[in-house]
Protein backbone atom coordinates (compact mmCIF):
# COMPACT_ATOMS: atom_id res chain seq x y z
CA UNK A 1 0.00 0.00 0.00
CA UNK A 2 1.20 3.39 -0.83
CA UNK A 3 0.68 6.30 1.44
CA UNK A 4 -0.10 9.35 -0.63
CA UNK A 5 1.41 12.68 0.25
CA UNK A 6 -1.97 14.35 0.28
CA UNK A 7 -3.18 12.09 3.06
CA UNK A 8 -0.14 12.84 5.22
CA UNK A 9 -0.54 16.49 4.58
CA UNK A 10 -4.20 16.29 5.48
CA UNK A 11 -3.44 14.56 8.77
CA UNK A 12 -0.83 17.15 9.61
CA UNK A 13 -3.17 19.91 8.85
CA UNK A 14 -5.77 18.40 11.12
CA UNK A 15 -3.32 18.10 14.01
CA UNK A 16 -2.23 21.62 13.41
CA UNK A 17 -5.78 22.96 13.49
CA UNK A 18 -6.66 21.25 16.75
CA UNK A 19 -3.44 22.58 18.30
CA UNK A 20 -4.42 26.11 17.42
CA UNK A 21 -7.93 25.49 18.69
CA UNK A 22 -6.77 24.24 22.08
CA UNK A 23 -4.30 27.08 22.44
CA UNK A 24 -6.98 29.61 21.64
CA UNK A 25 -9.34 27.91 24.05
CA UNK A 26 -6.91 27.93 26.97
CA UNK A 27 -6.02 31.52 26.23
CA UNK A 28 -9.71 32.39 26.27
CA UNK A 29 -10.20 30.50 29.52
CA UNK A 30 -7.33 32.41 31.14
CA UNK A 31 -8.77 35.67 29.91
CA UNK A 32 -12.28 35.09 31.16
CA UNK A 33 -11.87 32.89 34.21
CA UNK A 34 -8.28 33.60 35.23
CA UNK A 35 -5.53 31.12 36.01
CA UNK A 36 -6.56 27.79 37.51
CA UNK A 37 -4.28 28.18 40.53
CA UNK A 38 -6.22 29.77 43.44
CA UNK A 39 -3.64 32.29 44.64
CA UNK A 40 -2.81 33.31 41.10
CA UNK A 41 -6.51 33.61 40.42
CA UNK A 42 -6.94 35.97 43.33
CA UNK A 43 -4.07 38.14 42.13
CA UNK A 44 -5.50 38.08 38.62
CA UNK A 45 -8.87 39.23 39.80
CA UNK A 46 -7.41 42.12 41.70
CA UNK A 47 -4.93 43.14 39.01
CA UNK A 48 -6.98 42.79 35.89
CA UNK A 49 -9.75 45.10 37.03
CA UNK A 50 -10.06 46.73 33.66
CA UNK A 51 -10.60 43.40 31.93
CA UNK A 52 -13.46 42.15 34.03
CA UNK A 53 -15.35 44.81 35.89
CA UNK A 54 -18.10 43.47 38.05
CA UNK A 55 -19.43 46.91 38.92
CA UNK A 56 -19.26 49.86 36.54
CA UNK A 57 -20.69 53.25 37.54
CA UNK A 58 -20.95 56.05 34.98
CA UNK A 59 -22.07 59.61 35.63
CA UNK A 60 -24.11 58.59 38.63
CA UNK A 61 -25.54 61.69 40.25
CA UNK A 62 -28.43 63.12 42.24
CA UNK A 63 -29.29 66.62 43.30
CA UNK A 64 -27.11 66.14 46.41
CA UNK A 65 -23.98 64.37 45.15
CA UNK A 66 -21.97 63.25 42.14
CA UNK A 67 -21.34 62.75 39.32
CA UNK A 68 -19.50 59.55 40.24
CA UNK A 69 -17.40 57.17 38.14
CA UNK A 70 -16.32 53.79 39.46
CA UNK A 71 -14.87 50.56 38.04
CA UNK A 72 -14.67 47.64 40.41
CA UNK A 73 -13.42 44.17 39.50
CA UNK A 74 -15.05 40.98 40.73
CA UNK A 75 -13.60 40.15 44.13
CA UNK A 76 -12.11 43.61 44.60
CA UNK A 77 -12.80 46.17 47.31
CA UNK A 78 -12.97 49.93 47.04
CA UNK A 79 -12.86 51.91 50.27
CA UNK A 80 -14.32 55.37 50.63
CA UNK A 81 -13.40 57.59 53.56
CA UNK A 82 -14.31 61.19 54.21
CA UNK A 83 -16.04 63.50 56.67
CA UNK A 84 -19.61 62.95 57.86
CA UNK A 85 -22.22 64.39 55.55
CA UNK A 86 -19.92 64.35 52.52
CA UNK A 87 -22.19 61.95 50.62
CA UNK A 88 -20.62 58.53 51.30
CA UNK A 89 -23.88 56.88 52.31
CA UNK A 90 -25.72 58.70 49.52
CA UNK A 91 -23.31 57.16 47.01
CA UNK A 92 -23.99 53.64 48.29
CA UNK A 93 -27.74 54.28 48.34
CA UNK A 94 -27.63 55.58 44.78
CA UNK A 95 -25.84 52.44 43.56
CA UNK A 96 -28.50 50.34 45.32
CA UNK A 97 -31.16 52.55 43.70
CA UNK A 98 -32.68 53.43 47.07
CA UNK A 99 -32.68 57.17 46.36
CA UNK A 100 -33.66 58.94 43.13
CA UNK A 101 -30.63 59.28 40.85
CA UNK A 102 -29.51 59.60 37.24
CA UNK A 103 -26.70 57.82 35.45
CA UNK A 104 -25.83 54.27 34.53
CA UNK A 105 -24.71 51.29 36.57
CA UNK A 106 -23.76 47.86 35.24
CA UNK A 107 -23.15 44.65 37.10
CA UNK A 108 -21.34 41.92 35.15
CA UNK A 109 -22.41 43.64 31.96
CA UNK A 110 -26.10 43.82 32.92
CA UNK A 111 -27.50 47.33 33.08
CA UNK A 112 -29.34 48.30 36.22
CA UNK A 113 -32.42 49.65 34.46
CA UNK A 114 -32.96 46.36 32.63
CA UNK A 115 -33.70 44.66 35.96
CA UNK A 116 -36.62 45.19 38.31
CA UNK A 117 -35.44 47.16 41.35
CA UNK A 118 -35.76 44.24 43.86
CA UNK A 119 -33.76 41.99 41.52
CA UNK A 120 -31.07 44.62 41.28
CA UNK A 121 -30.91 45.05 45.07
CA UNK A 122 -30.52 41.30 45.50
CA UNK A 123 -27.37 41.56 43.39
CA UNK A 124 -26.03 44.83 44.82
CA UNK A 125 -27.03 44.77 48.47
CA UNK A 126 -26.76 47.83 50.70
CA UNK A 127 -26.09 47.34 54.41
CA UNK A 128 -26.96 50.53 56.30
CA UNK A 129 -24.87 51.93 59.14
CA UNK A 130 -27.91 51.63 61.40
CA UNK A 131 -29.57 48.28 60.94
CA UNK A 132 -33.33 47.96 60.47
CA UNK A 133 -35.53 45.15 61.82
CA UNK A 134 -39.14 44.39 61.09
CA UNK A 135 -40.00 41.27 63.11
CA UNK A 136 -39.71 40.45 66.83
CA UNK A 137 -36.93 37.87 66.95
CA UNK A 138 -33.62 37.61 65.09
CA UNK A 139 -34.30 34.37 63.23
CA UNK A 140 -37.52 35.70 61.69
CA UNK A 141 -35.35 38.00 59.58
CA UNK A 142 -33.70 35.08 57.80
CA UNK A 143 -35.04 32.53 55.34
CA UNK A 144 -36.63 29.68 57.31
CA UNK A 145 -34.38 26.93 55.89
CA UNK A 146 -31.12 28.81 56.54
CA UNK A 147 -30.95 28.38 60.31
CA UNK A 148 -27.79 26.23 60.35
CA UNK A 149 -25.93 28.51 57.98
CA UNK A 150 -26.91 31.57 60.00
CA UNK A 151 -25.78 29.88 63.21
CA UNK A 152 -22.43 28.87 61.69
CA UNK A 153 -21.72 32.37 60.36
CA UNK A 154 -22.90 33.99 63.59
CA UNK A 155 -20.44 31.88 65.58
CA UNK A 156 -17.67 32.96 63.24
CA UNK A 157 -18.48 36.59 63.97
CA UNK A 158 -18.32 35.93 67.71
CA UNK A 159 -22.07 35.84 68.25
CA UNK A 160 -23.64 33.22 70.47
CA UNK A 161 -26.01 30.85 68.64
CA UNK A 162 -28.67 31.53 71.33
CA UNK A 163 -28.98 35.05 69.95
CA UNK A 164 -30.95 33.73 66.97
CA UNK A 165 -34.04 33.29 69.12
CA UNK A 166 -33.54 36.48 71.11
CA UNK A 167 -35.85 39.44 70.64
CA UNK A 168 -34.43 42.32 68.63
CA UNK A 169 -35.06 44.74 71.49
CA UNK A 170 -32.52 42.87 73.66
CA UNK A 171 -29.60 43.09 71.19
CA UNK A 172 -26.72 45.53 71.49
CA UNK A 173 -25.86 47.84 68.60
CA UNK A 174 -22.79 45.76 67.75
CA UNK A 175 -24.76 42.51 67.72
CA UNK A 176 -27.38 44.04 65.45
CA UNK A 177 -24.67 45.37 63.16
CA UNK A 178 -23.04 41.96 62.71
CA UNK A 179 -26.39 40.21 62.25
CA UNK A 180 -27.47 42.71 59.61
CA UNK A 181 -24.20 42.03 57.77
CA UNK A 182 -24.92 38.29 57.92
CA UNK A 183 -28.43 38.88 56.67
CA UNK A 184 -27.01 40.59 53.58
CA UNK A 185 -24.15 38.09 53.08
CA UNK A 186 -26.23 34.96 53.20
CA UNK A 187 -27.86 35.13 49.75
CA UNK A 188 -24.35 35.83 48.29
CA UNK A 189 -24.93 39.09 46.41
CA UNK A 190 -22.42 40.00 43.68
CA UNK A 191 -21.67 43.36 45.29
CA UNK A 192 -21.88 44.37 48.93
CA UNK A 193 -22.39 48.08 49.63
CA UNK A 194 -21.23 48.35 53.24
CA UNK A 195 -21.83 51.52 55.24
CA UNK A 196 -19.56 51.54 58.32
CA UNK A 197 -19.89 47.78 58.85
CA UNK A 198 -17.56 47.76 61.86
CA UNK A 199 -18.43 51.18 63.29
CA UNK A 200 -19.76 50.04 66.68
CA UNK A 201 -17.60 46.88 67.01
CA UNK A 202 -14.74 46.00 69.37
CA UNK A 203 -11.32 45.11 67.97
CA UNK A 204 -11.76 41.35 68.06
CA UNK A 205 -15.08 41.52 66.22
CA UNK A 206 -13.54 43.81 63.62
CA UNK A 207 -10.88 41.17 62.92
CA UNK A 208 -13.57 38.50 62.56
CA UNK A 209 -15.72 40.61 60.24
CA UNK A 210 -12.75 41.50 58.06
CA UNK A 211 -11.73 37.84 57.78
CA UNK A 212 -15.22 36.93 56.60
CA UNK A 213 -15.25 39.79 54.09
CA UNK A 214 -11.84 38.72 52.71
CA UNK A 215 -13.16 35.21 52.28
CA UNK A 216 -16.13 36.52 50.29
CA UNK A 217 -13.83 38.63 48.15
CA UNK A 218 -11.75 35.54 47.34
CA UNK A 219 -14.88 33.87 45.97
CA UNK A 220 -15.66 36.86 43.77
CA UNK A 221 -17.86 39.18 45.84
CA UNK A 222 -17.00 42.84 45.23
CA UNK A 223 -17.25 45.33 48.07
CA UNK A 224 -17.80 49.06 48.19
CA UNK A 225 -16.80 49.93 51.72
CA UNK A 226 -17.56 53.21 53.47
CA UNK A 227 -15.44 53.53 56.59
CA UNK A 228 -14.07 56.12 59.00
CA UNK A 229 -11.14 53.82 59.78
CA UNK A 230 -8.35 54.56 57.30
CA UNK A 231 -6.37 51.57 58.61
CA UNK A 232 -9.30 49.32 57.73
CA UNK A 233 -9.37 50.88 54.27
CA UNK A 234 -5.65 50.05 53.91
CA UNK A 235 -6.18 46.47 55.09
CA UNK A 236 -9.09 45.61 52.81
CA UNK A 237 -9.14 47.86 49.78
CA UNK A 238 -7.60 47.58 46.32
CA UNK A 239 -8.73 51.11 45.45
CA UNK A 240 -9.20 54.02 47.81
CA UNK A 241 -11.11 57.25 47.47
CA UNK A 242 -11.97 60.17 49.66
CA UNK A 243 -15.42 61.71 49.51
CA UNK A 244 -15.34 65.49 49.72
CA UNK A 245 -18.53 67.52 49.31
CA UNK A 246 -20.26 64.92 47.14
CA UNK A 247 -17.22 64.18 44.94
CA UNK A 248 -14.84 61.20 44.91
CA UNK A 249 -11.18 62.24 45.13
CA UNK A 250 -7.99 60.21 45.24
CA UNK A 251 -6.65 60.28 48.81
CA UNK B 1 -98.09 59.04 66.67
CA UNK B 2 -96.93 62.53 65.75
CA UNK B 3 -93.50 63.90 66.64
CA UNK B 4 -93.48 66.39 69.50
CA UNK B 5 -92.43 69.70 67.98
CA UNK B 6 -90.09 71.88 69.99
CA UNK B 7 -90.78 75.58 70.58
CA UNK B 8 -87.99 78.19 70.88
CA UNK B 9 -88.81 78.43 74.60
CA UNK B 10 -88.14 74.69 75.10
CA UNK B 11 -84.73 75.15 73.54
CA UNK B 12 -83.82 78.23 75.53
CA UNK B 13 -84.46 76.34 78.79
CA UNK B 14 -81.92 73.74 77.64
CA UNK B 15 -79.56 76.56 76.68
CA UNK B 16 -79.38 77.56 80.35
CA UNK B 17 -77.17 74.46 80.78
CA UNK B 18 -74.58 76.04 78.49
CA UNK B 19 -74.74 79.17 80.64
CA UNK B 20 -74.17 76.96 83.67
CA UNK B 21 -71.04 75.53 82.00
CA UNK B 22 -69.77 79.03 81.32
CA UNK B 23 -70.45 80.19 84.88
CA UNK B 24 -68.61 77.14 86.24
CA UNK B 25 -65.70 77.92 83.97
CA UNK B 26 -65.49 81.46 85.31
CA UNK B 27 -65.88 80.43 88.95
CA UNK B 28 -63.35 77.59 88.78
CA UNK B 29 -60.96 79.59 86.56
CA UNK B 30 -60.96 76.91 83.86
CA UNK B 31 -60.83 79.73 81.34
CA UNK B 32 -63.01 77.94 78.84
CA UNK B 33 -66.06 80.20 78.96
CA UNK B 34 -65.21 82.04 75.77
CA UNK B 35 -64.59 78.80 73.93
CA UNK B 36 -67.84 77.34 75.26
CA UNK B 37 -69.76 80.43 74.17
CA UNK B 38 -68.20 80.49 70.72
CA UNK B 39 -68.67 76.77 70.17
CA UNK B 40 -72.30 76.89 71.25
CA UNK B 41 -72.98 79.90 69.03
CA UNK B 42 -71.24 78.25 66.09
CA UNK B 43 -73.23 75.08 66.60
CA UNK B 44 -76.55 76.96 66.62
CA UNK B 45 -75.69 79.06 63.57
CA UNK B 46 -74.35 76.10 61.59
CA UNK B 47 -77.33 73.87 62.35
CA UNK B 48 -79.92 76.53 61.62
CA UNK B 49 -78.12 77.34 58.38
CA UNK B 50 -78.02 73.71 57.28
CA UNK B 51 -81.71 73.44 58.21
CA UNK B 52 -82.50 76.24 55.79
CA UNK B 53 -80.20 74.78 53.14
CA UNK B 54 -81.88 71.38 53.43
CA UNK B 55 -85.34 72.92 53.27
CA UNK B 56 -84.25 74.82 50.14
CA UNK B 57 -82.72 71.75 48.46
CA UNK B 58 -85.75 69.61 49.32
CA UNK B 59 -88.03 72.20 47.75
CA UNK B 60 -85.88 72.30 44.58
CA UNK B 61 -86.02 68.51 44.29
CA UNK B 62 -83.33 68.71 41.63
CA UNK B 63 -80.74 65.87 41.37
CA UNK B 64 -77.98 68.33 40.34
CA UNK B 65 -78.56 70.46 43.45
CA UNK B 66 -78.49 67.33 45.64
CA UNK B 67 -75.23 66.23 44.04
CA UNK B 68 -73.66 69.67 44.57
CA UNK B 69 -74.55 69.65 48.25
CA UNK B 70 -73.19 66.11 48.72
CA UNK B 71 -70.00 67.09 46.90
CA UNK B 72 -69.52 70.07 49.20
CA UNK B 73 -69.99 67.81 52.22
CA UNK B 74 -67.42 65.36 50.81
CA UNK B 75 -64.95 68.20 50.23
CA UNK B 76 -65.29 69.46 53.79
CA UNK B 77 -64.78 65.89 55.04
CA UNK B 78 -61.74 65.48 52.78
CA UNK B 79 -60.26 68.63 54.28
CA UNK B 80 -60.74 67.19 57.77
CA UNK B 81 -59.06 63.92 56.73
CA UNK B 82 -56.16 65.86 55.25
CA UNK B 83 -55.68 68.16 58.22
CA UNK B 84 -55.89 65.70 61.11
CA UNK B 85 -52.76 63.52 60.69
CA UNK B 86 -49.65 64.85 62.43
CA UNK B 87 -47.49 63.98 59.41
CA UNK B 88 -48.57 65.20 56.01
CA UNK B 89 -47.63 64.91 52.39
CA UNK B 90 -46.16 67.93 50.68
CA UNK B 91 -48.51 69.82 48.36
CA UNK B 92 -52.13 68.80 48.01
CA UNK B 93 -51.71 65.03 48.12
CA UNK B 94 -53.29 64.73 51.58
CA UNK B 95 -56.41 66.50 50.35
CA UNK B 96 -56.54 64.39 47.22
CA UNK B 97 -56.17 61.14 49.16
CA UNK B 98 -58.86 62.34 51.58
CA UNK B 99 -61.23 63.31 48.78
CA UNK B 100 -60.82 60.10 46.80
CA UNK B 101 -61.11 57.74 49.79
CA UNK B 102 -64.03 59.58 51.43
CA UNK B 103 -65.86 60.17 48.14
CA UNK B 104 -65.40 56.60 46.97
CA UNK B 105 -66.52 54.96 50.23
CA UNK B 106 -69.47 57.31 50.73
CA UNK B 107 -70.82 57.06 47.21
CA UNK B 108 -70.54 53.27 47.03
CA UNK B 109 -72.28 52.65 50.36
CA UNK B 110 -74.99 55.31 50.01
CA UNK B 111 -75.90 54.34 46.45
CA UNK B 112 -76.06 50.70 47.53
CA UNK B 113 -78.37 51.53 50.44
CA UNK B 114 -80.58 53.86 48.40
CA UNK B 115 -81.05 51.46 45.51
CA UNK B 116 -81.43 48.18 47.42
CA UNK B 117 -82.58 48.77 51.02
CA UNK B 118 -84.28 52.13 51.50
CA UNK B 119 -85.51 52.45 47.89
CA UNK B 120 -87.14 55.92 47.83
CA UNK B 121 -88.75 57.04 44.54
CA UNK B 122 -86.59 58.21 42.81
CA UNK B 123 -83.58 56.70 44.56
CA UNK B 124 -81.78 60.09 44.68
CA UNK B 125 -84.68 61.79 46.52
CA UNK B 126 -82.85 64.44 48.63
CA UNK B 127 -84.96 63.66 51.73
CA UNK B 128 -83.12 60.34 51.94
CA UNK B 129 -79.92 60.82 49.96
CA UNK B 130 -78.57 63.82 51.89
CA UNK B 131 -79.08 62.65 55.50
CA UNK B 132 -77.80 59.19 54.59
CA UNK B 133 -74.69 60.58 52.90
CA UNK B 134 -74.14 62.79 55.94
CA UNK B 135 -74.25 59.93 58.44
CA UNK B 136 -71.98 57.76 56.32
CA UNK B 137 -69.58 60.65 55.78
CA UNK B 138 -69.07 61.12 59.51
CA UNK B 139 -67.98 57.53 60.00
CA UNK B 140 -65.98 57.35 56.79
CA UNK B 141 -64.14 60.55 57.65
CA UNK B 142 -63.15 59.15 61.01
CA UNK B 143 -61.80 55.91 59.54
CA UNK B 144 -59.92 57.55 56.71
CA UNK B 145 -58.22 60.08 58.97
CA UNK B 146 -57.28 57.45 61.58
CA UNK B 147 -55.83 55.19 58.89
CA UNK B 148 -53.90 57.99 57.25
CA UNK B 149 -52.58 59.20 60.60
CA UNK B 150 -51.50 55.68 61.58
CA UNK B 151 -49.82 55.01 58.23
CA UNK B 152 -47.93 58.29 57.97
CA UNK B 153 -46.78 58.07 61.58
CA UNK B 154 -45.57 54.47 61.37
CA UNK B 155 -43.86 54.80 58.01
CA UNK B 156 -41.52 57.41 59.41
CA UNK B 157 -40.93 55.41 62.58
CA UNK B 158 -40.26 52.21 60.63
CA UNK B 159 -38.09 53.78 57.97
CA UNK B 160 -34.97 51.76 58.77
CA UNK B 161 -36.86 48.48 58.81
CA UNK B 162 -38.55 49.30 55.49
CA UNK B 163 -35.27 50.23 53.86
CA UNK B 164 -33.55 47.14 55.23
CA UNK B 165 -36.19 44.99 53.53
CA UNK B 166 -35.92 46.92 50.27
CA UNK B 167 -32.11 46.68 50.37
CA UNK B 168 -32.33 42.91 50.70
CA UNK B 169 -34.43 42.73 47.55
CA UNK B 170 -37.90 42.59 49.05
CA UNK B 171 -40.62 44.27 47.00
CA UNK B 172 -42.12 47.56 48.20
CA UNK B 173 -45.46 45.82 48.46
CA UNK B 174 -44.06 43.27 50.91
CA UNK B 175 -42.08 45.82 52.86
CA UNK B 176 -44.96 48.23 53.35
CA UNK B 177 -47.61 45.50 53.84
CA UNK B 178 -47.54 45.34 57.65
CA UNK B 179 -47.90 49.13 57.94
CA UNK B 180 -50.86 49.20 55.55
CA UNK B 181 -52.56 46.38 57.43
CA UNK B 182 -52.01 48.15 60.75
CA UNK B 183 -53.41 51.39 59.31
CA UNK B 184 -56.56 49.66 58.04
CA UNK B 185 -56.99 47.99 61.43
CA UNK B 186 -56.77 51.37 63.17
CA UNK B 187 -59.41 52.79 60.84
CA UNK B 188 -61.81 49.93 61.53
CA UNK B 189 -61.54 49.87 65.33
CA UNK B 190 -64.04 52.70 66.07
CA UNK B 191 -66.85 51.14 64.06
CA UNK B 192 -66.19 47.72 65.62
CA UNK B 193 -66.36 49.30 69.07
CA UNK B 194 -69.50 51.17 68.10
CA UNK B 195 -71.19 47.97 66.93
CA UNK B 196 -70.18 46.05 70.06
CA UNK B 197 -71.42 48.79 72.36
CA UNK B 198 -74.65 49.51 70.45
CA UNK B 199 -77.72 48.87 72.55
CA UNK B 200 -75.73 47.84 75.64
CA UNK B 201 -73.54 50.79 76.51
CA UNK B 202 -75.05 53.35 74.10
CA UNK B 203 -78.36 53.89 72.38
CA UNK B 204 -77.23 54.98 68.94
CA UNK B 205 -78.27 58.44 67.76
CA UNK B 206 -80.41 57.52 64.79
CA UNK B 207 -82.44 55.00 66.74
CA UNK B 208 -82.90 57.41 69.65
CA UNK B 209 -83.93 60.15 67.25
CA UNK B 210 -86.51 57.99 65.57
CA UNK B 211 -87.96 56.77 68.86
CA UNK B 212 -88.14 60.38 70.08
CA UNK B 213 -89.89 61.25 66.82
CA UNK B 214 -92.50 58.62 67.61
CA UNK B 215 -91.44 55.53 65.63
CA UNK B 216 -91.92 52.04 67.00
CA UNK B 217 -88.67 50.89 68.73
CA UNK B 218 -88.33 47.75 66.59
CA UNK B 219 -88.68 49.73 63.38
CA UNK B 220 -86.09 52.17 64.69
CA UNK B 221 -83.79 49.25 65.55
CA UNK B 222 -84.05 47.90 62.01
CA UNK B 223 -82.94 51.25 60.65
CA UNK B 224 -80.08 51.36 63.08
CA UNK B 225 -78.90 47.87 62.10
CA UNK B 226 -78.98 48.80 58.44
CA UNK B 227 -77.00 51.93 59.22
CA UNK B 228 -74.38 50.07 61.25
CA UNK B 229 -73.78 47.75 58.31
CA UNK B 230 -73.49 50.71 55.97
CA UNK B 231 -71.13 52.50 58.33
CA UNK B 232 -68.86 49.49 58.76
CA UNK B 233 -68.76 48.95 55.00
CA UNK B 234 -67.99 52.61 54.40
CA UNK B 235 -65.32 52.62 57.11
CA UNK B 236 -63.63 49.57 55.63
CA UNK B 237 -63.61 51.01 52.12
CA UNK B 238 -62.30 54.39 53.20
CA UNK B 239 -59.62 52.93 55.49
CA UNK B 240 -58.51 50.66 52.66
CA UNK B 241 -58.48 53.42 50.06
CA UNK B 242 -56.70 55.95 52.29
CA UNK B 243 -54.00 53.46 53.37
CA UNK B 244 -53.29 52.09 49.91
CA UNK B 245 -53.31 55.50 48.25
CA UNK B 246 -50.87 56.83 50.84
CA UNK B 247 -48.61 53.77 50.48
CA UNK B 248 -48.71 54.07 46.71
CA UNK B 249 -47.87 57.76 46.87
CA UNK B 250 -44.73 57.03 48.93
CA UNK B 251 -43.04 54.94 46.26
CA UNK B 252 -42.02 55.17 42.61
CA UNK B 253 -41.36 52.92 39.63
CA UNK B 254 -38.04 51.71 41.16
CA UNK B 255 -39.78 50.63 44.39
CA UNK B 256 -38.01 53.19 46.55
CA UNK B 257 -39.34 54.60 49.81
CA UNK B 258 -39.84 58.30 48.97
CA UNK B 259 -40.09 59.81 52.45
CA UNK B 260 -39.06 63.21 51.12
CA UNK B 261 -42.61 63.48 49.81
CA UNK B 262 -43.68 64.00 53.43
CA UNK B 263 -43.40 67.38 55.08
Amino acid sequence: MQIGPTEIRGQRRRVHASCILSAVHSQWLRKTRGPSNRVAQHRWRRGKGSMKNALVVKELRSEFAGPFELNLAAGACVAITGPSGSGKSLFLRMIADLDPNQGKVWLNGIERDSLAAPEWRKRATYVAAESGWWADTVIEHFAANKRNEVAALATRLGLHADLLDASIARLSTGEKQRLSLLRALLPSPLVLLLDEPTGPLDEESVVRVEALLRERMATGTSIVLVTHDSKQAERLADQRYRMVAGQLELP
Amino acid sequence: MNPILLTPLDISIAASLIVLDAVLSILLKIRLHWQIAIAAARMVVQLVAIGFVLRFIFSLNNPAATLVLVLIMVLVAAREVAARPERRFKGHSNLLIGFVSVGFATSVTSVLALTTAIRPQPWFDPHYAIPLAGIILGSVLNSASLSLDSFLGSVRRERQAMEARLSLGDSYRNAIGPLVREAIRRGLLPIINQMSAAGVVTLPGIMTGQILAGLDPLEAVKYQILLMFLLSGGSGLSALAASYLAAWHLTDERERLRLERLE
